[in-house]
């Protein structure tokens, strides 16, 4: 699903690379935390996914394609394939609940009835059923992510990104988002989730790629957070 | 649903920044309005010509009596001198020139005289003998002027040469000075309202940057993304140019079908109906104006 050969990535002239030489596999359905310290290079990886930049040396692969070769005005297409959640849930703070996930299927063109139907489907899914009319100030954090993740969502993309989605979270509240991760991805779609909350990932025991300093030190499955090097 | 979006998403904008949208349709108002003023300017310039120059002729005034140029010191212009003119004129050299040439008879010359001032008290007193013979040439091209009178100037019996042309430059002179203002205004008015309307939707696109960067992110286009800043600007655009019309429609209507129009006749002035034939090109010029500005100011949020 996606795959990056050797990838670095080089900011600014001189500085060091934020990725340096990664390479790495992610199969369909798989759920993979991406971990590190601060400045490891974690939000670099998945904004190269994204397509929000591009890698100064190597290839990235998403669903089979080279983004490489992906002209411009594709890139929005790439990323219907793609939900993203992120540590400050990026919500519109003047739409309501239902307006904020809704806004995903519009900007694609879905017919109203769909969006009707779908929204409130998600929305309960992730557990905020009739709260669809508050707005993101209204909401708990953890609520406000679930908000975030139902965008993600909503069009049953086929990857989703996380980039520290409870790091502005409390632990039991992590939890909650975490079980709902999971359960979206036991729908088949790929997670790969930056973290370094390694209480959550020593929990889920799911794959683990450790990034220091840009380079990958460690691809484990079923792996704990601070495994010895 | 996309387009009740676009249009939800036009509405929040042009709300939220009311002041600078009015201030963008004003600015784009005044812009067109010198614009459409300096083209009904030259419609009436080239009304006029049309009416006037076909009816303007060269007059050559022949050698009276008695006469003060050095031209006329043999005295009155003889038979011979008249029919010489008249063979000069009908020549081949400028017959691409000259259209018709008659002769002006003392007589018809006070005919006319009487005609136009034969009410007038201090009229009476003129008699036919005093009014002074001349050659009438119509011309072809009336400014080809000069290659006439170039011609007969000097030759003997000519007195002198008037072009009646020349009685109507100093209005046209200032008919085109004023277009020059007017045209002048404009563009310093069309800038300033590219740079307003691109500033405007620079403005609109900074405030909603998160909403903007969230669409992208959930795979909205470039286009969709901006489409809804683009119609704001041509929206903003097409209220100003519509204003314009709107404006020069009231004046053409009042200023000059109302008063001007009926206190001088014999000018055949633009009309209201001028002003519907160009109420669609400040129209164009008023989304022309916004499309360059959008292209300007959202070249940079292109990048994805
Ligand atoms: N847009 C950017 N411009 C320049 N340097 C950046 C940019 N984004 C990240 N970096 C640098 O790249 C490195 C990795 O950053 P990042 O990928 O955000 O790490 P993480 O998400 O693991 O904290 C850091 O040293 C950071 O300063
Ligand atoms: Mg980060």
């Amino acid at each position: 699903m996606i795959r990056f050969k050797k990838v670095s990535k080089v900011y600014a002239r001189g500085a060091r690379p934020a990725l340096d030489q990664v390479s790495l596999e992610v199969e369909r359905g798989e759920f993979v935390f991406l971990v590190g310290a601060s400045g490891s290079g974690k939000s670099t990886f998945l904004r190269l996914v994204l397509r929000e930049e591009r890698p100064t040396s190597g290839s990235v692969f998403v669903a089979g394609r080279d983004l490489a070769q992906v002209s411009t005005w594709k890139v929005p297409h790439l990323r219907r394939q793609i939900g993203c959640v992120f540590q400050d849930f990026r919500l519109l703070p003047t739409k309501t609940v239902f307006e904020n996930v809704a806004i995903a299927m519009q900007v694609i063109g879905k017919p109203r009835h769909q969006v009707m139907t779908t929204v409130p489907e998600t929305l309960e899914m992730v557990g905020l059923a009739g709260k669809e009319k508050r707005l993101p100030h209204e909401l708990s954090g953890g609520e406000q992510q679930r908000v975030a993740i139902a965008r993600a969502f909503v069009n049953r993309p086929a990857i989703v990104l996380a980039d520290e989605p409870t790091g502005n979270l409390d632990p039991t509240t992590s939890v909650g988002i975490m079980r709902l991760l999971d359960r979206i991805n036991r729908t088949g779609t790929t997670i790969v989730m930056a973290t370094h909350d390694d209480e959550i990932v020593d929990q889920m025991r799911k794959r683990v790629v450790e990034l220091v300093d840009g380079q990958m030190v460690r691809d484990q499955d079923r792996g704990v957070y601070g495994a010895a090097r | 649903m996309r387009v009740r979006f676009v249009l939800s998403q036009i509405g929040n904008g042009l709300r939220r920044n009311l002041a600078m949208a009015v201030s963008v349709v004003l600015v784009t108002f005044i812009s067109l309005a010198f614009v459409g003023a300096a083209i009904l300017l030259q419609t009436q310039i080239s009304n006029m010509k049309d009416d006037w120059y076909d009816k303007v002729e060269v007059s050559i005034f022949l050698c009276p009596a008695s006469s003060s140029v050095p031209n006329c010191a043999g005295g009155e212009a003889t038979e011979e001198q008249v029919e010489d003119l008249q063979a000069v004129l009908t020549s081949d050299a400028l017959s691409d020139y000259v259209d018709e040439v008659y002769v002006e008879s003392k007589e018809q010359a006070y005919e006319a005289y009487l005609e136009q001032f034969g009410d007038q008290d201090w009229a009476q007193s003129i008699t036919a003998e005093q009014m002074q013979m001349s050659l009438r040439v119509s011309l072809v091209d009336p400014e080809m002027y000069q290659v006439v009178a170039d011609e007969v100037t000097g030759r003997p019996g000519v007195e002198y040469v008037v072009d009646q042309r020349s009685i109507l430059e100093p209005l046209f002179l200032i008919l085109n000075r004023a277009t020059l203002l007017a045209a002048g205004l404009a563009a310093l008015m069309t800038v300033t309202a590219i740079m307003l309307i691109t500033t405007t939707i620079r403005l609109s696109a900074m405030s909603r940057r998160r909403e903007t960067s969230i669409m992208r992110l959930v795979g909205a286009s470039n286009l969709f993304i901006q489409l809804p800043f683009m119609l704001e600007g041509a929206l903003a655009a097409l209220l100003g140019a519509l204003l314009a019309a709107g404006g020069l429609w009231l004046g053409v209507r009042y200023i000059i079908e109302d008063w001007l129009a009926s206190s001088v006749r014999w000018v055949n002035f633009v009309s209201t109906s001028d002003v519907l034939l160009i109420a669609p090109i400040l129209i164009g010029i008023g989304i022309v104006l916004a499309a360059i500005s959008s292209l300007v100011s959202l070249s940079r949020y292109t990048k994805v």
